[in-house]
């Protein structure tokens, strides 16, 4: 009945000299769902991010991506970063955004389809003496690159430094540029920082309309509860590196140990130590 | 009159004492050596002129600041006008030549043209004041840049092909300019690894280095022609590029810049010491000359085979090759920049630019930052190889002593002042660093000292470099007109 499995987390440990940041930790995403990863401030968020997209190699466990692209899975813990995004096709987005502040936003969504570009391209010879293959498939992803602008309401900024677009717009930019990379997994962290409630509202939708028009799985890092429980279809919920409850939004909610990590202990508070610098 | 005007002649005075007592030793006093004994002698009317200039300089910039028009501008006029007519004075050696009333109102080339310019400045910046009188700043609409820009780069290019044919142009000119155009090249080749993909490489010269050796060894061991030995120095220089490249991958910034530094040296190093390949300090000599599509520029054509004045009936003179080089090296720089401008817009080039803005989000776009990196090395390496062979055939002797570290820093510095990964503003500051710099080799000792002054000027003015701006390489539809 279950629909299937697009990633399976098993056994992921993360150690930092002495300091275990994750700490054995499973979990699996199904495919066209939205999945929450929540947990207080350092609890190893970010961090399982940063496993799964390549960025940091886990000290221990395993990572399987069933990619309905691909016969064979892929084994994301031994993967570069770039070659998660280019085979594997897991995309991420970052908490502290990370446009190139000096390029369009045009142009930051054309990077992000670099390797299409690149291969259409002939590595840069066939564009050099401008074939016509190269012409269309630059167009074309113009074209794909348009239709995320104007998805993600940046239309009238789309040949606009990225940098000097507003905090809000930065963000969807960000969301608009990984959908160019033609994920099958989405990973966004933190994408409602900083938003206003509307906003927010406006991101739910478009999460919602990403994985419903365009089937891709999204796996979400977020504070903000209400668009957690709204969006979601399953949450994992994290607290010093380990898994202490997972389900779908009303369970969670009501499971003691979560309403503890959140609310119980009296060390805890919002400005504590973070892992958001790690990203 | 009132009480600013007394204030602005108290600040002039003020300055104008303290550029007094601050001269006087340097200016006013002038150490030299008859025989064997140190004497002082005095320059007088040096000192004063220079106290003279400085007093109504700041006069004139303290009016302009506080938007006065029409005073400043008049002073600023002047001055240029003084400063002019004692350069001209000098030049025409009419100060010099016994009637000797002018004598003593030229001060001296450098403080002529420190006036000259120091007047043209103040009535510019006067001058826009009174234009401006009465408007409010904010009716300025912004310049379309991208615009100006194409128009600015379209006459140089024109007034660069057509340099050599203008009345008036020695050979001088010709061969400085030629040096220019080197130098534009290589701040265009260099430009794609600073200015594009932001890799801060202070060692660029080996590159030219290995161009100009490969092209010296293979022209005087094998006796290959130019334009075969031109796309082989581009290909070792662009193989050396990689090889350097690799171990620097993971390195970015001030660390960068320290490595390839020290490759630089190295390979310069290398060449000295390597006596049996390189002939070491003594260098390599009697490199081939480039041919007019097979028509050598000799004065005596060998036996049976023409030459290029014979080819061509016109009588034999020394300044075509000159000219011939200015053109090869011209036609060179602009394949340098046709081929930046057009990669730009590939995704290649924008994936420079974006591992430049940012490397961790370049990664997580499925961009190979070590495949880009290292097309941006060899690239950069194989223009850098392609003007090391020019510069060998030009001067038809290379040795190590060409390529030290200063020909690097000045790159790297044409390629920051002009404006990181601007054509133009490169073309600009190669202008302004080498150009004048070697057009007004008498000033020579007050070369760095302008030097050092441009930079401090540029670092307060324009700290982003002299051209910041920057066109998309892709827009959702046509540019605006």
């Amino acid at each position: 009945m279950n629909p299937p499995t697009l990633l399976s987390v098993e056994h992921l440990t993360m150690r930092f000299g002495g300091l275990i940041a994750v700490d054995d930790v499973s979990f699996s995403v199904e495919q066209g769902a939205i999945h929450a990863l929540i947990g207080p401030n350092g609890a190893g968020k970010t961090t399982v991010f940063n496993c799964l997209t390549g960025f940091y190699k886990p000290t221990v466990g395993r990572i399987t991506l069933h990619s309905p692209e691909s016969r064979t899975p892929f084994l994301l813990e031994q993967m570069d970063d770039y070659r998660i995004v280019r085979e594997a096709k897991v995309v991420r987005t970052f908490q502290n955004i990370r446009t190139f502040p000096k390029m369009s936003v045009l142009e930051n969504l054309m990077v992000a389809q670099h390797n299409h570009l690149m291969r259409a391209s002939g590595w840069t010879f066939l564009g050099l003496i401008g074939a016509p293959s190269f012409r269309h498939a630059e167009a074309e992803s113009v074209e794909r690159a348009e239709y995320w602008i104007g998805r993600t309401g940046l239309a009238e900024y789309a040949d606009t430094e990225a940098g000097a677009l507003p905090y809000g717009e930065q963000r969807r930019l960000e969301i608009a540029r990984a959908m160019c990379c033609d994920p099958v997994l989405l990973c966004l962290d933190e994408p409602a920082a900083g938003l206003n409630p509307s906003e927010t509202e406006e991101l739910s939708e478009l999460i919602g309309y990403i994985r419903d028009h365009h089937h891709i799985s999204v796996l979400l890092i977020e504070h903000d509860m209400s668009m957690v429980m709204g969006v979601s279809d399953h949450i994992v919920v994290l607290d010093y590196g380990q898994k202490i409850a997972e389900g779908a939004p009303e369970t969670v909610r009501n499971d003691p140990a979560v309403v503890q990590a959140y609310l119980g202990s009296d060390d805890e508070d919002e400005a504590g130590e973070s892992e958001d610098t790690t990203s | 009159m009132n009480s600013p005007h007394a204030a602005s002649l108290r600040d002039a005075a003020l300055v104008a004492g303290i550029a007094g007592i601050l001269a006087f030793p340097f200016v006013g006093l002038l150490l030299t050596t008859e025989g064997t004994a140190p004497t002082l002698s005095t320059r007088f009317p040096e000192f004063a002129g220079a106290v003279v200039v400085i007093f109504f300089g700041r006069l004139g910039i303290s009016a302009a600041r506080r938007g006065h028009g029409l005073l400043p501008l008049v002073l600023g006029l002047a001055m240029a006008a003084g400063g002019a007519f004692s350069l001209v004075v000098e030049a025409t050696g009419l100060g010099a030549s016994g009637t000797a009333i002018w004598h003593a109102f030229v001060p001296g080339t450098f403080l002529s043209t420190v006036a000259c310019a120091g007047g043209i400045a103040i009535a510019g910046l006067a001058g826009r004041n009174y234009l401006m009188q009465g408007r409010q700043p904010a009716e300025r609409t912004p310049l379309p840049m991208g615009q100006l820009l194409l128009w600015l780069g379209i006459a140089l290019a024109g007034f660069a092909i057509l340099l050599p044919l203008l009345p008036g142009v020695d050979r001088r000119l010709i061969d400085v300019a030629t040096l220019v155009l080197t130098y534009v090249m290589l701040g265009w080749g260099l430009n794609i690894v600073v200015g594009l993909a932001g890799l801060l490489d202070l060692g660029y010269v080996a590159f030219y280095a290995v161009g100009a050796y490969s092209y010296a060894l293979l022209s005087v061991t094998f006796g290959w022609s130019f334009w075969v030995c031109l796309p082989v120095a581009g290909a070792l220089a662009a193989l050396f590029g990689i090889l350097l490249g690799f171990p620097v991958l993971r390195l970015r910034g001030d660390y960068l810049a320290i490595v390839t530094l020290g490759f630089g040296e190295m390979i310069r190093i290398i060449l000295l010491n390597w006596y049996d390949f390189t002939n070491g300090p003594d260098g390599i000599t009697n490199i081939g000359r480039p041919s007019f599509f097979g028509l050598p520029f000799a004065s005596k054509p060998e036996q049976g085979t023409e030459s290029f004045h014979t080819f061509f009936g016109v009588a034999y003179d020394p300044v075509h090759r000159l000219i011939f080089m200015y053109y090869l090296i011209l036609a060179l720089a602009f394949v340098t920049n046709a081929f930046t401008l057009r990669i730009r817009r590939l995704p290649i080039g924008r994936a420079w630019e974006a591992l430049r803005e940012d490397e961790i989000a370049c990664r997580s776009l499925g961009v190979n930052p070590r495949n880009t990196k290292l097309s941006a090395f060899a690239i950069g390496a194989m223009f850098a190889g392609f003007a090391g062979s020019f510069f060998a055939t030009r001067q038809g002797f290379v040795s190590p002593e060409s390529f030290t570290f200063i020909e690097s820093a000045i790159l790297v510095a044409i390629v920051v002042l002009g404006g990181m990964g601007s054509q133009i503003g490169v073309a600009v500051a190669a202008i302004i660093l080498v150009g004048l710099p070697e057009y007004f080799r008498e000033l020579q000792e007050y070369r760095m000292l302008a030097f050092g002054m441009g930079m401090v000027l540029i670092m307060l003015w324009r700290p982003g470099g002299l051209l910041t701006h920057r066109e998309p390489t892709i827009r959702t539809r046509p540019a605006p007109a």
